[in-house]
């Protein structure tokens, strides 16, 4: 215990987080990585507007553009927007259920270091001869025929970092089912708890499709297979199959747990329970079972046929249902409740409505005659930035907002966070609601260039206009964070002073062990029942004991470095290099020796000793 | 609470109720095992007998496959002790994901 109050080095902290297994930092490292990605991707996204802020610009070529373009998506999805929600989930799911740690905590390390070198490795393609061009879709009949290296890249680093999804979701589906502490039933989790529970659930079928897809797109690009190849026999619509039964569970994946965090956070300061906390498990539930029945929905314009287009385009609308009620709920918790409008709150009541304009041109999408006219225009860019940048970022702005106390304990400036706030939504009301209209006038999605005199001009450039006030806010809040962590001014268990759930009931930042004595949980918002009976802390449900905790480990850095190493083999065999065949062994080599001696050395892990846990609140006699 | 662990493993514990219930749960695996291989030998002699039509045989050793499968999993892999109702839920789910995978594959996909 006293070797972790010692000061550690610069050094030191590296090691330690490159070797950690412990949510919390797990979590700082997602966060820091999906922040960086986040801030790449929001470049390529500002190259876009700046490109198409006037009619004929030459800013970027057509072949760059296309490069920008298919690496804004493919980072936004899978490189800042997931990670940055395995964040939160890391740093807040544990400690919810009362749990001492995630199920598998090395798991969850190699899960990290997984996405982290995918992540890399998909975006040294911008100095290797070029990114993937062929859109975050990467349709077979366009990335088959893509030259050069970039789709190799997508398909790699793709793969691995899927990898590492696949087990961050396993992982907090055992950690849910069976490490929740004593009276946590399922019905007492907290709602990010239960988004985190489905959701994990949806990674776990949703991403072997990707999987099988990528691995059919590797042998087709690589190994010179057919299965897309139409002229060979192939079949090209089978890409975009798999492809949208993975990606549209995917996009419930990014907004189910927005959906928790605003959960939590309207009911923290209405300081009201959630209303219809039950209605809510099931649309949660039911938006992750029907996610995987709509998939077709994007491919409308393939040629189905109508009873096909029919079926899932009745299908698609029927989850305006479970989503109709989450909205009313929110609105009913703050119904009659003392709001108090913090900036996460300030997030939460900008989102209803922002997400349902996205949820309404949703269903006008759904309807499948209509969609042949809205296919492929920027009136679905504009729905689809609406319900991820208005759900999905404007959730992650909240929870980072909200939870920054429990994972740094320091708390973030109100006034810059209201900055953000106000500039990154009217930003993003002007860069899309335009863009609907600017759809219905006929601009079609991914061209690098319009024409002048086309009645696109003005559209154009407000949207340009709004993207740099997003680029604003963004920047404040790193300014923001910076001036938080420099002040460095500690805050105690609950500063928000509403916390309901298990976590605000620890300090700030919750020590490694979390709980010293595993909470008991009395019902729904544990913490809160426990204030209400005048009570300043949970009562324990155990006496006070040995902690057994895993020990830190090096070997899943070594894990996914050598699939990375292996990648590049892999990228070049197909250009006849006599290096690359070596570099494939040496990879596999380190990936493969790494797991074997995991398999090998036993590691039991370490206790932390009832004497050491013991300060002087303890020695009263308390349980 | 999920995590609660049983005392059942405890050999002294019910020694009586268990040794009945041990040798009950042999009787119903013996009897799958040979109903398993009772499967298997219906469906090579239904091939090896050439009398029936294809469109018969299929379907039928499909059938016997799948009640195989349940077989294995209930009385094999203990799927019908309590306590995995979590598992069955998910396994489930998982074969409606994947059989709807199927089913568009040979609607609309192939045709």
């Amino acid at each position: 215990m006293s070797t972790y109050a010692n000061k550690k080095g610069f050094g030191a902290t590296i090691w330690d987080y490159l070797t950690t297994v412990d949510h919390k930092k797990i979590a700082i490292l997602y966060l820091i990585s999906g922040g960086l990605f986040f801030v790449i991707g929001g470049l390529e996204a500002m190259f876009i507007r700046i490109q198409l802020a006037i009619p004929n610009n030459d800013f970027v070529s057509a072949g760059f553009y296309n490069e920008i373009l298919t690496m804004h998506g493919t980072t936004m999805i899978f490189l800042a927007a997931m990670p940055l929600v395995f964040a939160v989930m890391n740093a807040v799911v544990p400690l919810q259920i009362g749990a001492r740690d995630v199920a598998f905590p090395f798991l969850n390390s190699l899960g990290f270091w997984l996405f982290f070198f995918g992540g890399v490795f998909l975006n040294l393609s911008w100095f290797l001869g070029g990114a993937p061009d062929a859109g975050w879709t990467s349709y077979a009949s366009l990335s088959l025929h893509s030259a050069g290296h970039g789709v190799d890249f997508y398909v790699l680093g793709l793969q691995i970092s899927g990898f590492g999804t696949l087990m961050a979701g396993i992982n907090f589906l055992v950690t849910i089912i069976n490490m929740r502490a004593p009276g946590m039933t399922y019905m007492r989790m907290p709602l990010f708890t239960w988004s985190t529970f489905v959701v994990s659930a949806l990674i776990l079928f949703a991403f072997p499709p990707l999987t099988v897809g990528l691995v059919l797109m590797m042998f087709d690009r690589m190994f010179g297979a057919n299965f897309f190849d139409v002229a060979a026999g192939g079949n090209t619509i089978i890409w975009e199959h798999l492809f949208w039964i993975f990606g549209h569970p995917e996009v419930y994946i990014l907004i189910l747990p927005a959906f928790g965090i605003f959960s939590e956070i309207f009911a923290t300061f209405s300081r009201k329970r959630l209303f219809g906390y039950s209605s809510m498990v099931f649309a949660t539930v039911l938006i992750g079972f029907l996610g995987f029945m709509v998939w077709a929905h994007h491919m409308f314009t393939t040629g189905l046929g109508p009873i096909a287009n029919a079926i899932f385009a009745v299908a698609t609308m029927a989850i305006a249902v479970p989503t109709g009620i989450k909205i009313f709920n929110w609105i009913f918790t703050m119904w009659g409740g003392s709001v108090k409008f913090t900036v996460p709150m300030l997030y939460a009541v900008a989102f209803i409505p922002t997400f349902t304009m996205g949820g309404v041109t949703g269903i006008m999408l759904a309807s499948a005659p209509a969609d042949y006219q809205y296919h492929d225009s920027y009136f679905v860019v504009a729905h689809f930035h609406y319900v991820i940048v208005g759900g999905v970022v404007l959730g992650l702005l909240a929870g980072i907002n909200f939870y920054w106390p429990k994972m740094f304990g320091t708390i973030l400036n109100e006034k810059l966070g209201q900055i953000t706030f106000w500039t990154f939504l009217i930003g993003f009301h002007l860069t899309f609601f335009i863009q609907h209209f600017l759809g219905l006038m006929g601009m079609p999605r991914r061209v690098f260039t319009f024409m002048d005199n086309q009645g696109l001009n003005t559209g154009n450039m407000i949207s340009t206009v709004g993207a740099f006030l997003m680029a604003f806010g963004v920047l404040v809040m790193v300014i923001n964070i910076i001036i938080t962590s420099v002040k460095n001014e500690k805050v105690g268990n609950d500063p928000w002073g509403d916390g309901r759930t298990l976590e605000w009931a620890i300090p700030s930042p919750p020590p490694f062990y979390n709980f010293k004595q595993l909470p008991l949980v009395r019902g729904l918002d544990a913490y809160w029942v426990e204030k209400m009976e005048g009570k300043k802390e949970m009562t324990p449900a155990e006496p006070l004991g040995d902690i057994h905790m895993p020990n830190s480990s090096f070997l899943p850095v070594t894990i996914a470095f050598g699939l990375f190493v292996a990648a590049f083999g892999a990228l070049y065999h197909m250009d006849d290099k006599s290096w690359t065949l070596p570099i494939i062994i040496l990879g596999l080599l380190i990936t493969f020796g790494s797991m074997l001696i995991r398999s090998i050395k036993d590691d039991h892990g370490y206790h932390i000793h009832k004497e050491d846990l013991m300060d002087d609140t303890d020695k009263g006699g308390k349980a | 609470m999920a995590n609660e662990q049983s005392n059942s493993a405890n050999p002294n514990v019910d020694l009586k109720y268990r040794r009945k219930k041990n040798a009950e749960e042999m009787k119903q695996q013996v009897i799958t095992f040979v109903m398993m291989i009772f499967f298997t030998v219906i469906s090579f002699v239904a091939v090896a007998m050439e009398d029936f039509s294809h469109w018969f045989i299929k379907p039928v050793i499909l059938l016997l496959a799948v009640i195989q499968v349940i077989f294995q999993l209930y009385y094999f892999m203990h799927m019908k002790h309590k306590g995995h109702g979590t598992i069955a839920l998910f396994l489930f789910s998982g074969l409606a994901v994947g059989l709807i995978t199927v089913l568009t594959f040979l609607t609309i996909v192939w045709l």
